[in-house]
């Protein structure tokens, strides 16, 4: 086990590294960001000064030393644009993606399993039926469209809740969240449903085909053999076999819906990360763009490797194989 | 699962695995429905100069002031903009046709180098073993452990925009999941009896991996890759909608998209809404297709 997670950690480290490397060069390679920074009508001297004062006059590998020592120390490089430490920037834009990931993934999960398990036990009915319908609707749908539609329909039509923003946030040990306001939630549910509806669609599917499957097992014919009422057999001995496989996948999807969030964000204009990363590709301000990257590449390999280890701690089945080789 | 699972038809006539795949498809109304819609689709945009009633991006046919008119509004020149206008005078039904020609071409384009890549990756992995297989795979696994946007993102602020780079992006996005499927296929076919037959003719490892392996791999392939056209369609919407995918002189359905998200707050919703249904009905019609080629290419399901 701890062979395992070790080699998993170097192996992370290694990704991590490698994606640093690719993402620097090749974001250096886009162009040149001098002109879009300093102003064309600037004075010689004046772009001299402004491009030594980016660091933007060293050779590349030198460029990545240094970025690769502040790295190492928790700074990403500043901003181009705004002049601020890049890693603070989405470290404060953080809280507000991961609020509405956290929410949509739990819309995802307090509706995709029951659904998934009604369709599952009755996968002939009309309702069963509808419920897979709109689950492979929920797969086709692009979700930025499905976003302007909400915005169409319950902002411009019915005028019920805002088409954007993020409305006021209230500070829990220093952090701004909008859950525990009404205005915060009307901000909030159009955009957590759009990002949800994708792992939506997921789960119903998930929890669907596991629950098919585990009613053919013999443990459950042995469950309602001893006369256990319908409810105890789904509830006990259905649903604790199916759940380990769909508590994984909502997990490693948490890191899917964070990198979704960019296209909800940006539909909502939601002020979060991914909307930096967009504004940020617009205006080619390198380090935010590398920093963002960074961060996500990192919370991505973190949520993998947690999951990893949470899986073969919840089911004993589970041999990691790999902490033998 | 041996071949002799296959269906046993009427064994007088002898049918080609074609015709019998297509009887089979074409026994479910809801794919039949779903071919027929993709039918009419590819069409239109084959078809999109014949049939749009106006050129939307001929500058002489446009008029500015026939801007921004609802679904079924008059034009000046005479005629009717059946789906409206957008804020440039377009009509938006040709647009869309247009439109439907770009991103179905980008979508059809980027899966074809995806597929050729993919499957040269994957059966050199599942050919050659060893080293080169640990290689691909664990690039394969370490891609597909990332949401596609987030690669396409990656790779878009790193290239920079234009129609080259989206679709450089759409194949690094797709072709590791033909290299898993083409390469879990071939591990399998690998060890039949035919392949054993063609080595001991001492046939050269090109031919027989090109022209007895592969085309036993195709079944799996044609149905992610049907799959995945929908998918990179879809990606490629979202790229264009949020302002890093085709540019302006290229309009695909998802530049349409968000070229009316403006106007759809003040309550113009044709812009946006039609291009919408136009990705939406692609992408479904090419899933259900999907769908049921999956049914009907996998042996373990044939009664």
């Amino acid at each position: 086990m701890t062979a395992f997670v070790i080699r998993r950690l170097i192996e992370s480290v290694v990704v991590l590294f490698a994606m640093s490397l690719i993402v620097f060069v090749g974001v250096y390679a886009i162009g040149n960001p001098v002109d879009i920074l300093i102003n064309p009508q600037a004075e010689p001297l004046e772009r001299e000064r402004a491009i030594a004062a980016l660091g933007l006059d060293r050779p590349l590998w030198e460029q990545y030393v240094t970025f690769l020592r502040g790295a190492v120390t928790g700074d990403l490089g500043r901003s181009f644009v705004h002049a601020t430490p890049a890693l603070g920037l989405i470290v404060e834009k953080m809280p507000a993606t991961l609020e509405l990931a956290f929410v949509a993934m739990l819309l995802a999960v307090v509706l995709g399993i029951p659904l998934g398990l009604w369709a599952g036990l009755k996968p002939d009915a009309l309702s069963g039926r509808a419920i897979m319908a709109g689950s492979i609707l929920g797969f086709s749908l692009p979700t930025f469209w499905v976003g302007l539609m909400l915005i169409m329909v319950f902002s411009v039509m019915l005028g019920w809740l805002p088409s954007n923003g993020r409305g006021p946030t209230v500070d829990v040990l220093g952090i701004g969240v909008s859950f525990l306001t009404v205005d915060g939630w009307r901000h909030l549910i159009l955009p957590a449903t759009n990002l949800a509806l994708f792992k939506l669609a997921l789960l119903i599917r998930l929890t669907r085909a596991g629950t098919r499957e585990a009613l053919l097992q013999d443990y459950v014919k042995f469950a309602r053999a001893k006369g256990l009422p319908q409810r105890r057999v789904i509830g006990v001995h259905v649903l604790r076999n199916i759940l380990i496989p769909i508590v994984t996948v909502a997990g490693l999807e948490l890191g899917s819906v964070i990198a979704f969030a960019i296209v909800t964000e940006s539909v909502f204009a939601w002020p979060g990360m991914g909307k930096l990363l967009i504004d940020s590709i617009n205006l080619l301000d390198r380090p935010v763009i590398v920093a963002y990257l960074l961060v996500i590449v990192a919370i991505f390999i973190t949520i993998n490797l947690v999951v990893d280890v949470l899986y073969s701690a919840l089911d004993p089945r589970v041999r990691l194989t790999e902490s033998r080789g | 699962m041996p071949a002799s699972a296959a269906p046993v038809r009427d064994p007088g006539v002898p049918t080609s695995p074609l015709r019998r795949v297509a009887a089979d498809f074409f026994a479910d109304p809801v794919a039949t429905f779903g071919f027929a819609l993709l039918a009419l689709l590819v069409a239109l945009a084959l078809f999109a100069p014949l049939v749009s009633p106006q050129n939307p991006y001929d500058l002489a046919q446009i008029d500015v002031l026939d801007g921004r008119l609802p679904p079924g509004a008059a034009a000046a020149t005479g005629g009717t903009y059946w789906l409206g206008t957008d804020d440039q005078g377009r009509d938006m039904l040709s647009a869309i046709f247009y439109g439907l020609r770009i991103s179905l071409s980008v979508g059809v384009a980027s899966t074809i180098v995806a597929l050729a890549i993919g499957v040269v990756a994957g059966l050199a992995a599942a050919w050659a073993g060893g080293r080169i297989e640990t290689l691909v795979m664990r690039v394969v696994d370490i891609q597909l452990s990332f949401p596609a946007i987030l690669i396409a993102l990656i790779l878009i602020a790193v290239l920079g925009q234009g129609t080259g780079k989206v679709v450089a992006a759409l194949v690094t996005v797709q072709w590791a999941y033909y290299a898993r499927t083409v390469r879990s296929a071939a591990l399998v076919e690998r060890r039949k009896e035919y392949i054993e037959a063609a080595r001991c003719l001492a046939l050269s490892p090109l031919r027989i991996v090109a022209g007895h392996l592969l085309p036993n791999c195709l079944p799996p392939l044609i149905v992610v890759a049907t799959v995945q056209v929908a998918a990179a369609i879809a990606l490629e919407a979202t790229l264009s909608f949020l302002g890093l995918g085709l540019p302006i002189t290229e309009p695909s359905l998802g530049l349409l998209i968000a070229n009316g998200y403006q106007y759809l707050l003040s309550g113009k919703y044709w812009i946006s809404f039609f291009p919408g249904l136009a990705l939406l009905a692609s992408i479904v019609s090419i899933n259900l297709v999907g769908d049921r080629l999956r049914d009907v290419l996998n042996p373990r399901l044939q009664r």
